[in-house]
């Protein structure tokens, strides 16, 4: 295959950037999108220009470490997969891609296609955890039953991976989707409800101090997802918040 | 010479540990204000131990390269995590875990280590699930498990084939809680360049923020690494692109012993490689092992007829496939530890019989699973059980439960449906058993440093078992180096802040800064890539799954030239102070090439087979390992002497006093 690739060059955070056009040949449909990208990279050291800067680790799906935003989608036209498992069989011979970082205000960019996703940390460490002290003395870990149907809810919750895509595909860059797999987890576990109220307001209060837009329920979030992170999770923070502001 | 001193206290096995606890010095609640500790790395280990650490009172500044902790490897572990909790009432037990450990790590492994960890292992899951891990259950609200190679209970707790990934969000998730209270400082994207020792004891880092390339110095009156594994001196491998041997290699150079080098897994199920093009290989749970049967076809015309795409594998008649693991191993059958599935899959595709067009690919079949499951299922809804589409479509639901997201990666990957056809494997490079040596308190040969989770070498021998690298990753981090390190720093209460003004601290940081400068102004005409996929053709080639005395002189050959050539030919764009992958990446693979001798040299010196190290020269005649017992069960601790080559051997002799030492037979 033969691409043409339109791709989001900026120095670092204070430059301005712009969009600067690749051709690359002989892409493989076996190849990941970031072995196109690697590929690239390694024709523009050879010609003694500056590679592009992306963000990507694990490559199989999960850390969460890869974004870009390819075609005017977060991790580019596959469904429920992040960046590094699509792959170039989704593309034609021939065609133009376009190839933007995740952009957000509270994502600022590092170089060409790396944000700072830092602000997710922050939310995080504003609530998103279980106040509990590694002992080797806690209960046993079936001493509570925990119905399977909440316990499933709660894992499908938690497999969220952080990698901002439902940021970067809602309009009002908005970090609802984020926050709520997080609180979802822990409200549905008989664990996490102790501190149920402080999270929630916690971890809302955050995300607001970092930006983040508000929801305004379209679903790109869930659309976007590499990992199917459910709109109910949303619905459930909203309750969570509600009932924490009313119990204040 | 320094001499290796285990520090494995007295006493009974099963109280060693209990023994030990109680008498270690302590440091009080006010005087652990006064003391900092850094973490370099913030995977399962590096994690668990920053967040205990900070409980605990202690000052922490935890390292990672990654843009958040949340990233680091530990993440991608699918299958699960071991213990001796025996809540499915098969036979359980701490000693049993103890001891199917020390039979799987082929008996290359510290007895006194593998039993604290078989003890500890209980209160892990404790510990998750007041986390909030969101563990697997059956209906009626308990934890479930599953079963793994080596082993024949079930003592595996899993979350879907994400166990890795909620186990290191709960870590992370104790980590933010410290973070947000002040305790644990934490430096994203963030490489450690060197230990920095003052008086001969380990008193901080060098470190290079890579966002703008300031080199930072960062005292601290221990420094704990939790870096991980050093599979990628493959450069294919199932590691994360970032993950590196570096951590471990700058300590190493400055004192740390490196042990076992040569212990590497091959992983009999990944996905097989497919072109040149290839950045890393991707791994399948081993827990697919659970209901996948592993075959090749009978007869070498089928394998023709497959590969030319004349033959489906599902047409293929039950009488006319080898399940070559069930034949060889019958009471352990797709259930072998992971070397000796790696073996057998390298052995048939080296007779001829691998079923892609690269020869190289084993198929894991689902098919007799997902009947079993349908006409389970069809039993219990009161449904026709002779119903074939029914019984399939039931069957693929379980399936579906069980492995859904490996079987959605592998379709993503592999464009092939495997709920339809049987998927294609084949081994690759996983983990590395081998490591920094430490003592059993888990410090190293440094005074003061210390080394948890994958990056030591205790806990595993020669050949580690699946769903224990999670166990040993957050043994270490909960509730080992938290004591441990107590006793070390009760000396030091009275030490003070470190002062990173010291001449010892800016000669590091100049070392450090003259490194950056040769590798940008070299200027040479090979990309890193060039140097890396070289360096992994070597090893793979010539010390992967198995190896021999002349390929293992010649690899040694090999990684001293290409190394020299890497220093004079190199070409890494960009500048020192900004953003720069190339630099990093750079700096990671020259350690590699040095790694990479050491780790052939070790090879050569071990004469025997064992677990991960298969040495062509010494095999029964049935093809099956041939360990050496009398000569060579013992650590081998390798000092930093210049060269790798030049590096030297000190022997931790191995004692059983608890185990048997025999052959191991999965037969």
């Amino acid at each position: 295959m033969n691409l043409i690739l339109k791709i989001w060059r900026q120095a670092n955070s204070n430059s301005k950037g712009k969009i600067v056009d690749y051709s690359i040949k002989n892409v493989s449909p076996d190849m990941s999108f970031l072995e196109m990208m690697d590929m690239l990279n390694e024709q523009l050291i050879n010609n003694g220009d500056d590679p592009v800067a992306f963000d990507h680790d694990c490559r199989e799906g999960i850390c969460g470490m890869c974004s870009m935003f390819i075609n005017g989608e977060a991790h580019g036209p596959d469904r429920l997969v992040t960046t590094c498992q699509l792959h170039m069989r989704k593309f034609k011979d021939g065609e133009t891609i376009t190839i933007e970082p995740f952009r957000a205000n509270a994502f600022p960019v590092i170089k060409d296609l790396t944000v700072d996703r830092s602000s997710f940390d922050r939310i995080q460490q504003a609530g998103g955890f279980i106040s509990v002290n590694t002992s080797g003395n806690t209960q046993d870990a079936n001493s509570i039953p925990i119905g399977k149907h909440d316990a499933d809810n709660a894992f499908d919750a938690a497999t969220c991976i952080g990698c901002g895509a439902c940021v970067a595909s809602c309009k009002n860059a908005s970090a609802m989707l984020f926050v709520s797999a997080k609180v979802s987890q822990y409200s549905l576990l008989p664990q996490g409800k102790v501190e149920a109220t402080g999270r929630v307001l916690n971890m809302v209060k955050q995300m607001d101090e970092e930006g983040f837009g508000n929801c305004t329920n379209t679903g790109a979030c869930e659309v976007e997802c590499p990992k199917g992170i459910s709109l109910e999770n949303i619905a459930r923070l909203n309750r969570e918040y509600l009932w924490a502001s009313l119990k204040g | 010479m320094s001499k290796l001193n285990s520090k494995v206290p007295e006493g009974p096995l099963s109280e060693k540990w209990t023994r030990h606890k109680s008498k270690i010095n302590l440091v009080s609640p006010a005087n652990k204000r006064l003391i900092d500790i850094i973490v370099v790395g913030t995977g399962l280990a590096g994690a668990s131990a920053s967040a205990t650490l900070a409980e605990l009172g202690y000052n922490v500044k935890s390292f990672c390269f990654q843009d958040s902790p949340r990233r680091a490897h530990s993440i991608a572990a699918q299958g699960g995590i071991n213990a001796a909790k025996n809540y499915q009432g098969d036979g359980d037990s701490t000693h049993r875990l103890f001891y199917d450990t020390i039979k799987g790590g082929d008996y290359r492994s510290r007895e006194s280590n593998v039993y604290r960890l078989a003890e500890v292992s209980n209160n892990i899951i404790d510990q998750c699930v007041a986390q909030g891990v969101p563990f697997a259950r059956d209906y009626g609200g308990l934890l479930d498990n599953r079963s793994f190679g080596g082993v024949l209970v079930s003592r595996t707790f899993y979350a879907k084939g994400q166990t890795g990934q909620q186990l290191l969000l709960g870590a992370y998730s104790a980590m933010n809680r410290q973070i947000g209270r002040g305790k644990i400082k934490m430096y994203n994207r963030h490489e450690m360049m060197d230990i920095v020792k003052v008086e001969g004891k380990a008193r901080g880092i060098i470190t290079r923020n890579l966002i703008n390339g300031e080199i930072e110095s960062h005292g601290a009156h221990a420094v704990v690494i939790a870096s991980g594994g050093y599979g990628n001196v493959f450069f294919l491998s199932t590691n994360a692109m970032g993950s590196n041997v570096s951590a471990g290699w700058k300590i190493h150079k400055k004192g740390a012993h490196f042990a076992n080098p040569c212990f590497t897994q091959i992983h009999p199920t990944c996905i097989p490689v497919s072109g040149d093009h290839q950045s890393k290989l991707t791994l399948m749970s081993e827990s697919l092992r659970n209901d996948g049967r592993i075959w090749v076809p009978k007869n070498i015309d089928d394998v023709k007829a497959i590969r030319e795409g004349n033959l489906k594998p599902i047409d293929l008649l039950e009488e006319n496939r080898d399940y070559y693991l069930e034949r060889r191993y019958p009471a352990f059958g797709n259930l072998v530890p992971r070397d000796v599935a790696s073996r057998a899959a390298k052995e048939r595709c080296d007779a001829g019989f691998g079923v892609n067009n690269t020869g190289e690919a084993v198929y894991l079949d689902f098919s007799a699973a997902i009947l079993r499951y349908g006409i389970e299922q069809a039993h219990v809804k009161g449904l026709d059980e002779k119903d074939v589409s029914l019984i399939k479509k039931l069957g693929q639901e379980v399936v579906r439960s069980k492995y859904g997201n490996l079987f959605q990666m592998y379709e993503k990957i592999v464009d092939q449906n495997p709920y339809e056809n049987p998927m294609m494997i084949y081994p690759a490079v996983h983990y590395t058993m081998g490591g920094v040596w430490v003592d059993y308190n888990l410090m190293t040969s440094i005074e003061g440093c210390y080394a948890i989770g994958e990056a030591n070498f205790s806990d595993h021998g020669a050949n580690r078992l699946g769903a224990s690298a999670l166990m040993q990753g957050l043994a270490d981090g909960y509730f080992v180096l938290p004591y441990t390190i107590g006793d070390y720093l009760s000396n030091d209460i009275r030490t003070g802040k470190i002062n990173t003004d010291s001449e010892e601290f800016k000669l590091a940081e100049k070392e450090v800064r003259s490194r950056i400068d040769q590798l940008l102004n070299n200027k040479g005409k090979n990309s890193v890539d060039y140097y890396h996929k070289k360096l992994g053709e070597i090893m793979w080639n010539q010390c992967g799954m198995s190896r021999n005395e002349s390929e293992l002189k010649s690899a040694m050959i090999k990684i001293k030239e290409l190394r020299k050539d890497f220093f004079e030919n190199v070409n890494v764009p960009g500048l020192a102070n900004e953003f720069n992958e190339q630099l990093a990446k750079a700096g990671r693979v020259a350690d590699f090439l040095e790694l990479g001798e050491l780790f052939a040299k070790d090879a050569l010196e071990r004469g025997e087979s064992c677990g991960g190290h298969f040495r062509e020269e010494f095999q029964t005649p049935e093809g099956e390992a041939l360990r050496d017992d009398k000569n060579y069960t013992f650590v081998s601790a390798w000092e930093y002497n210049g060269d790798p080559e030049n590096a030297i051997l000190h022997k931790e002799e191995l004692n059983y006093e608890e185990v048997e030492v025999k052959t191991r037979s999965y037969k």
